[in-house]
């Protein structure tokens, strides 16, 4: 269950000011010569906000988390994550951003025949680089102690040895979860983390994410086709529809009825 | 039951025009070969008895020299471990180099790949007359031509292998500002390690294969005394040599398929 009130703005202020973690402007994408995938996206975050990204299949909602985070450039428009423009950005700069923000997939992405403690370790390696940060067995003692510490907040600080490729579903999530929030990201993208899990885990999982994310004060964009996590777990709904940002609005002012319109 | 309303389906799908014409061209070419090789009806239908004589010259194998042609194959395996270990070695940094998307941009790809496939594209055999010109004759020299062949073989497929894995894993890594090589390092070798293995081992019984004919050039291992056993008529021990190359070749495919299904649960 969420710990939150659904729709409670969070966000933090600056002298009256709210703090933008990230702003959209123009966002433009197509691939190939086939029709854009949207354009003309203008939205922005609030530090601390956590917002659902909804929409059907095929409106967007990876290619535009990725393009929030530069991993995927976009055709036209502009990203400020954390108050620096991704264009602006050369490559080790961009990396010092990357190392304050973290991406929770679907498909867990774990490197499988290593360890649990070395995927979580390898969630430092923004902020150090080299040999010591490849796996657990190099790893100085501060890495391994802080990753220990991680593991035991998703609960599975006992399986720190094991392979992640012996992991359920539910367990690889967690530890998809704990390598993003080792590092203390200030911004994290989790794209639909609950879709290859069955509902029970997905519920458990989700439920720990948003409990850490929120106890730590992690500003998250998220997506999901879980309708009621949406409602629950964003603090606002942004709906894309035909490349177009259909809703942008607190959760709790989002009817049932706008929603099942996103997927029409 | 099957409705008669609706004929049966073709069992085979016709050829288009371009189809045809393909058949066409690849029969023609297959005949073109076989008479640019020299094909023969005559001469393979009168092999039988030729072969047959010199299987009766060669049997039974001679055992006299079995101590030296023994030490001979053990030099042979030296030669194949050796030099593979060194190109297996080698091959990784470059792979990483020749592999999309991991290290370097399309350029370097490009250029490493364009080497890599030159390498390939020299036989063993020539690599091993270029070492013997440049460091002499002997087994130093097959080495260096097993570890350049080997270099070629898995430098190629350990770059296709580094960019077959499920590039998840190192985008999760990219978004937390990892730098390329510790992505490649923590996220595609280990993915990829399975596959490494497999193409070493394959490497490895490439290299076995390899060493036992280099001596037919001076490059050291059992291949020169197959080539004395030719030339001075001596069957039983060149039938002596061939039957050793097969044993350990078969024994290292063997061995590599106990391997490759004990590591990584897979006999690729």
């Amino acid at each position: 269950m969420p710990l939150d009130r659904p729709g409670l703005r969070r966000g933090v202020t600056q002298g009256g000011l709210q703090v933008l973690d990230l702003q959209a402007k123009e966002l433009a994408k197509r691939f190939g010569s086939g029709a854009p995938v949207f354009s003309g996206l203008e939205f922005s975050i609030t530090q601390g906000d956590c917002v659902a990204l909804v929409g059907a299949n095929g409106t967007g909602k990876s290619t535009l988390l990725r393009c929030c985070l530069g991993l995927i450039a976009p055709d036209a428009g502009e990203v400020s994550l954390l108050g620096e423009k991704l264009t602006d950005l050369g490559g080790a700069a961009r990396r010092a951003l990357r190392a304050r923000t973290g991406l929770v997939g679907q498909k867990h992405n774990l490197v499988p025949r290593l360890s649990v403690l070395s995927n979580v370790i390898h969630g430092l390696l923004g902020r150090h680089s080299g040999p010591r940060y490849w796996m657990q067995g190099l790893a100085p003692a501060e890495a391994r102690t802080a990753a220990m510490a991680t593991l035991t907040k998703v609960g599975l600080a006992d399986l720190a040895l094991r392979r992640a490729d012996q992991l359920s579903g539910g367990q690889s999530q967690r530890v998809a979860i704990a390598r993003a929030l080792v590092g203390n990201p200030r911004f994290l993208v989790a794209d639909e983390p609950c879709a290859s899990l069955d509902p029970q885990a997905g519920e458990e999982v989700m439920a720990l994410f948003m409990s850490l994310v929120k106890r730590e004060g992690v500003t998250v964009l998220f997506t999901s086709h879980n309708v009621q996590h949406a409602l629950s777990y964003g603090d606002r709904i942004l709906g894309l529809q035909g490349g177009r940002i259909a809703i942008d609005a607190a959760s709790a002012d989002v009817t049932p009825k706008e929603m099942a319109q996103l997927y029409a | 039951m099957h409705n008669p309303s609706h004929p049966l389906p073709h069992r085979f799908a016709r050829p288009g025009g371009l189809g045809f014409v393909s058949y066409v061209v690849v029969a023609l070419v297959v005949l073109w070969s076989l008479e640019g090789a020299g094909w023969s009806m005559d001469r393979l239908l009168s092999s039988p008895p030729k072969l047959a004589d010199f299987f009766s010259r060669a049997w039974p194998p001679s055992t006299h020299n079995l101590d030296r042609l023994a030490w001979k194959m053990v030099e042979t395996l030296q030669i194949a471990v050796a030099g593979a270990a060194i190109g297996i070695v080698l091959s990784l940094p470059i792979a990483l180099l020749a592999a999309r998307n991991v290290l370097v941009g399309r350029g370097i790809n490009q250029v490493v790949r364009v080497l890599l496939g030159f390498i390939r594209a020299v036989p063993d055999l020539a690599w091993a007359l270029v070492f013997v010109v440049a460091v002499g004759l002997g087994p130093f020299a097959g080495m260096l031509a097993i570890a350049i062949d080997t270099i070629g073989f898995c430098g190629r497929f350990f770059a296709d292998d580094m960019e077959n894995t499920d590039p998840g894993p190192a985008e999760a890594l990219t978004a937390t500002g990892a730098k390329r090589i510790d992505i490649a390092a923590s996220a595609i070798i280990p993915a990829a390690m399975p596959a490494f293995i497999s193409t070493s081992l394959f490497g490895l019984e490439k290299a076995v294969r390899s060493s036992t004919i280099l001596g037919l050039v001076g490059a050291g291992g059992i291949g020169i005394e197959l080539k004395v056993g030719f030339d001075l008529f001596d069957y039983p021990t060149a039938l002596t040599v061939i039957l050793m190359i097969a044993v350990v070749v078969i024994g290292v495919e063997q061995i590599g398929a106990v391997l490759r299904q004990k590591i990584i649960g897979t006999a690729r």
